[in-house]
């Protein structure tokens, strides 16, 4: 007989002729890894997947007055013993009727997108000097970067309120230096929440900003400047490259958020500032309607997570090519 | 003192071939450009001080530097080196003094103005570009076409050998691959001067030896003027034409690398550049053209065939390399330049031996003997009792 067909790994082949084949699933397991890896796992699981099921089970209800207030999927006929399912996909289809809802996403998004851009555009300076000043005033400066942190974020929103209305700190100031003689509107109008988006989200994005270009090899520039490109030139060719990842991180960090912001619009923003985070609200806590706040919900999900796995897909293809 | 020292030079000079110069190569004239009377220099650098704060890196240095040069500054970390190549490059401006680069005056011009390139110590490749876009990017900021672009980059490539890597990034590159990658960039714009940081230092010793040549060749053929910072004594021996010993922001000896090593000017470069043994004494008889020196640490009168410029019974110190020292178990027939020990240590290193002699004043001595024959290693060995001698123009006297 052939031996070495016979041959398994892990199998010990004794002098009477015995074959052990060891083969455990304990042995196999790396336990270390598995502990590690179950943690994260566990609670996304827990407390984004369940929650997500459930929310996605009550948008495929329909609305009832009882509590909770919503009709049940399921319905168990003890009698005849059938079961019967009812799924309804009305919600679904209501949001794309009422032009409410496209409009409001529409508008959260687009609201997101500006903010978004001038977070960028105010944090990348701010990331820049932090990543190129030295080492030991790196740490006083990050510091600042998220001391509002200690404060509440509804605390910090409810403060802008006193900064921007009518008889506030800016007007009050604008008008004693006489630059107005009238308080201008500045709270509840789009503007007033874009100053709300911007100064909450800042320090999102300037934390993964200052991680890529903390990362930037300053004789990089040096090369640059050395091969006769001007500083500016150095910068769009080389920093800005350079920190594709940061902004990509930060872009995301502050978009998706933003997008589905309450407070800010709630507390900042005009009675007709329209966003999905209050359509949402509005839907839950006025009309009542879980299954229809469920569904906008569930769109707005969709929305947001779609198009971010294709970024971060991309983005991790490109990495893998190297 | 300088005086006499550029005598000796100059009678050294007069006494070698200059054919054997391997640092002039195949130049038309003779005689290398910094002897000629009269040549200008390429690179003029004038008094030049660069102060950070209370720290001077670099102190009053003035050299002037000729076209077609490969010149070394030399010297340890710390030494200003570094910074006096920034200064050139144009990434700092000196405190005070001037640099002429073809006789312009380079005072707050610019890095991306000056006729003047550089090869970083880490490279500086651009990491998310390909070998290709990195030697393209000098050529690019000058507006020139995207044809020609193309044509002097793949030139380049072959000149350096990586036309096979265009596409690859800086990140798929061995080392040794990437320097070339840095030096191609560096000379697409083909500048007047290149100066080059450590080029060398982040390769294997193989490989390290290997490309010195590569540099040199390409210096060569392109007649570019190099300008290179390196630790490395061996490299610099090397590669250059010319070597400036830099230590404290001073630089302390220029000289050809020859004459830097035979010649040392001052106890610092006698024992930076290479290793030597040193014996201190005094001065005992100062002839014109000889020196006999009494030294307690060597136990007995050491005679120097050239004669230096100091006072009777100056202090100064007899330095003699170790492979210049002649190791017997006879007594050799001279009464000078002959001591006496034993030896301590010893290693066999393959193509020579090194010795370490304790000699009975209590110096320690360090020998190397090339192994001419099979056999050689095994005659003397641990505790045996040896002369060492030298002749009259091995060793160099130095003031300083």
């Amino acid at each position: 007989m052939n031996m070495k067909a016979l041959t398994l790994p892990n199998s010990i082949l004794d002098t009477i002729g015995r074959y052990t084949v060891k083969s455990s699933f304990f042995a196999n397991t790396n336990w270390g890894r598995l502990s590690v890896i179950s943690v994260p796992t566990l609670w996304l699981a827990i407390f984004f997947f369940v929650p997500f099921i459930v929310v996605f089970k009550i948008s495929l209800a329909e609305s009832a007055i009882s509590i909770p207030p919503y009709t049940s999927l399921f319905d168990w006929d003890a009698e005849e013993a059938f079961l019967s399912i009812k799924l309804s996909l009305a919600n679904y289809l209501y949001l794309f009727e009422d032009t409410l809802y496209i409009e409001a996403y529409w508008s959260s998004i687009k609201i997101a997108a500006v903010s978004t851009f001038f977070t960028l555009i105010i944090a990348f300076p701010m990331a820049y000097l932090i990543a190129r000043s030295p080492p030991e005033k790196r740490t006083l400066l990050l510091a600042l970067v998220v001391l509002p942190f200690w404060t509440s974020f509804l605390l910090r929103v409810y403060a802008w309120i006193g900064f921007l209305k009518k008889n506030g700190v800016i007007n009050d100031v604008l008008m004693g230096l006489g630059i107005t003689d009238q308080p201008i509107t500045m709270i509840q109008t789009d503007f007033a929440v874009y100053i709300g988006i911007i100064y909450t989200y800042l320090p999102f994005m300037i934390l993964p900003l200052y991680t890529a270009l903390e990362k930037m090899d300053v004789t990089l520039l040096e090369a640059a400047e050395d091969l006769g490109a001007k500083a500016y030139q150095s910068f769009y060719l080389i920093t800005l490259p350079l920190a594709v990842p940061g902004i990509i991180a930060g872009c995301l960090l502050v978009f998706i958020p933003a997008v589905g912001e309450f407070v800010i619009p709630a507390l900042l923003g005009a009675s007709d500032t329209l966003m999905i985070g209050r359509v949402l609200w509005d839907e839950f806590f006025l009309n009542r309607d879980w299954p229809m706040a469920s569904a906008v919900a569930t769109v707005m999900l969709l929305v947001l997570v779609l198009p971010v796995m294709l970024i971060t897909n991309r983005a991790e293809s490109k990495e893998g090519a190297k | 003192m300088a005086q006499s020292q550029t005598e000796i030079q100059e009678s050294s000079m007069a006494s070698t071939d200059s054919s054997t110069e391997q640092s002039t190569s195949s130049s038309t004239t003779s005689m290398p450009l910094w002897k000629q009377d009269g040549a200008l220099p390429f690179l003029k650098i004038e008094n030049v001080t660069k102060k950070f704060d209370d720290f001077t890196a670099v102190d009053n240095v003035s050299l002037d530097i000729y076209e077609n040069e490969l010149f070394c500054l030399l010297g340890g970390s710390g030494s200003g080196k570094s910074t006096l190549l920034r200064m050139l490059a144009g990434f700092e401006e000196p405190t005070s003094g001037r640099i002429l680069i073809d006789g312009v005056d380079m005072a707050g011009m610019e890095p991306w103005k000056r006729p003047v390139n550089m090869m970083f110590q880490s490279y500086a490749l651009f990491p998310h570009l390909n070998v290709f876009e990195n030697i393209a990017f000098g050529l690019k900021r000058e507006g020139i076409k995207k044809a020609e672009v193309k044509q002097r980059v793949i030139e380049m490539l072959e000149l350096v050998q990586l036309a096979h890597l265009a596409k690859r990034k800086p990140d798929q590159l061995s080392g040794g691959q990437r320097q070339r990658v840095a030096l191609a960039r560096s000379l697409i714009k083909r500048p007047k001067l290149l100066l080059l940081d450590e080029p060398l230092g982040a390769l294997d010793k193989k490989l390290r030896e290997e490309t010195q040549f590569e540099l040199m060749n390409i210096q060569e053929e392109l007649g570019v003027t190099f300008v290179v910072v390196t630790h490395d004594q061996e490299e610099a021996m090397t590669l250059a034409t010319r070597i400036g010993v830099m230590n404290n922001g001073i630089v302390v000896q220029t000289d050809e690398p020859r004459d830097v090593y035979e010649y040392p000017n001052s106890r610092f470069v006698a024992g930076f550049v290479g290793s030597v043994n040193m014996f201190e004494g005094r001065i005992s008889s100062d002839n014109i053209d000889s020196v006999t020196v009494i030294s307690k640490s060597a136990g007995c009168e050491l005679y120097v065939n050239h004669g230096i410029n100091c006072a009777p019974e100056q202090k100064v110190a007899v330095a003699i390399r170790p492979e210049k020292i002649k190791i017997s178990r006879t007594k050799p027939n001279q009464l000078n330049n002959c001591v006496f020990g034993k030896i301590e240590d010893y290693a066999y290193m393959g193509s020579m031996s090194t010795y370490r002699v304790r000699l009975y004043t209590g110096m320690e001595v360090r020998v190397t003997q090339p192994n001419t024959d099979r056999t050689s290693a095994e005659k003397l060995t641990w505790e045996d009792e040896v002369y060492l001698s030298w002749g009259d123009d091995c060793s160099v006297v130095l003031t300083v």
